[in-house]
């Protein structure tokens, strides 16, 4: 049976990770290959990288960045931030990420995800989503959760799944941050739409989030969180272990 | 040494990595003689096995590849790398492959039940068959990384391992030299890395 993934996600600004981390142990707390080999030996079943960069000599020292970390673990590696164009996705992979996560980049340009596809395959291209409420219904933002598009979400991710799209990441706005667990109604309602994976994200603040999740929502595929895993909030082993106790397939 | 066939198709960084970690030489190539001089072969592949099979013929590979394993060399197909091994292809029409392991690639839609999600991606546990010198160092229900849409039909007498996904699908082959791996080794952590280090080691 295929397990539920467990996914540790990375800020990375010029080359640093950002959002800051708090290990014992680790000699560089803000060294993404460490990070990433420490997250890869605690049992992360996949690394999400984004890039926060603006510069242009930023984004170089993050392919250098990437590299580096392709060539230390081995599990699998999706990046995003700042992905606009086909270059953007060829220059990453290039350097041993598996799978592009877009999010503005496709909703200035919705041909990027069918052009991406068509070259690398649907599995490679994931489409990221940072959805709120607004008025009753589930918005797309844009820019970081900044500006309202004005999109529905439901029929924007079921859009770019038609286009191509292999995975979905549903950030949660409304959840992001308060600790109160995933967005349970958004990622249903996400489920019902399309039949790719979908990544809950944005709400998690301890290791009843994730079986919850796992248990009223047995379509998500994976859960993806940041800062209670780089604050030691939530210990990957512990949370592996719940949820193999709770019944819920994981890898071990 | 293990030489990666380079025929134009997916990228090589992280299996050259991945050999590299285990501590075996490895060269990327697509020359002839020195596919010949390695002492074993790796055979990659992603995308469509149509497009594949033509430029690993074309470039006069897939005849290299061919004479090297029926004269007894190792050789290792990953993915689609694997699907390649079997005699005939039903993705997007019917196509010929290298017949090196009895059976046939069919589109896993046809086994697995409506309701599950296609590809079959993520972390599966496999189910060992017999006790393969490919996987020495493994123990039964370890995961390993799977993205898929085929899956190697009517093989039986060459499978390894299965994993389970609304059916037993066909997870590893061998056939004397020749092993196919369906998932990804260089993408499987530990599990993976033991995979190639047992291969280097045939």
């Amino acid at each position: 049976m295929i397990t539920k993934r467990i996914i540790p996600c990375l800020d990375v600004k010029n080359g640093r990770v950002v959002k800051g981390v708090n290990f014992l142990g680790l000699h560089d707390v803000s060294s993404p290959v460490e990070l990433a080999r420490y997250y890869s030996e605690q049992g992360a079943d996949e690394l999400v990288f984004y890039d926060i960069t603006a510069s242009a000599e930023g984004r170089a020292l993050f392919t250098d960045i990437l590299t580096e970390v392709a060539r230390t673990i081995f599990i699998p590696l999706t990046v995003g931030g700042g992905i606009n164009t086909v270059e953007d996705f060829d220059r990453v992979l290039k350097c041993g990420a598996d799978k592009v996560s877009v999010n503005s980049g496709a909703i200035r340009n919705p041909a990027l995800i069918t052009e991406a596809a068509k070259r690398y395959g649907d599995q490679c291209v994931v489409l990221s989503v940072d959805v709120k409420r607004v008025g009753g219904e589930f918005r797309v933002f844009a820019k970081g959760g900044r500006e309202d598009t004005g999109m529905e979400a439901i029929s924007w991710i079921r859009r770019c799944v038609n286009a191509g799209a292999g995975e979905v990441v549903v950030n949660s706005i409304d959840t992001d941050g308060v600790k109160k667990g995933f967005d349970l109604p958004m990622l249903q309602a996400v489920c019902d739409a399309v039949s790719v994976p979908v990544i809950a994200s944005g709400g998690a603040g301890r290791i009843a989030d994730f079986t919850t999740l796992f248990k009223m929502l047995p379509k998500v595929d994976a859960g993806l969180a940041a800062s209670i895993f780089h604050f030691h909030e939530v210990d990957l082993h512990d949370l592996k272990r719940e949820l193999a106790e709770q019944g819920i397939p994981v890898r071990r | 040494m293990v030489a990666i066939i380079d025929y134009g198709v997916g990228n090589l960084f992280s299996l050259q990595s991945s050999l590299a970690a285990v501590g075996a030489e490895a060269v990327v190539t697509s020359d002839p003689r020195v596919i010949r001089e390695a002492d074993r072969i790796l055979l990659p592949g992603v995308g469509a096995f149509g497009d594949a099979i033509t430029k690993l013929r074309k470039s006069g590979l897939a005849e290299v590849v061919t004479e090297q394993a029926r004269a007894g060399k190792p050789l290792l197909g990953i993915c689609l790398g694997m699907q390649l091994l079997f005699e005939k292809s039903y993705e997007y029409g019917e196509h010929e492959g290298l017949g090196l392991i009895h059976g046939e690639v069919r589109p896993i839609a046809d086994v697995i039940p409506g309701d599950l999600k296609i590809p079959h991606i993520g972390w599966n546990a496999l189910h060992l068959r017999g006790a393969s010198p490919l996987f020495r160092y493994l123990k039964e229900g370890d995961c390993v990384y799977f993205v898929h849409s085929f899956y190697g039909a009517n093989c039986d007498d060459s499978v390894i391992a299965t994993a389970e996904y609304g059916a037993e699908l066909t997870a590893a082959v061998a056939c004397k030299n020749v092993y196919g791996c369906q998932f990804h080794p260089e993408k499987s952590g530990a599990v993976g890395l033991n995979i190639l280090r047992a291969f280097c080691a045939l």
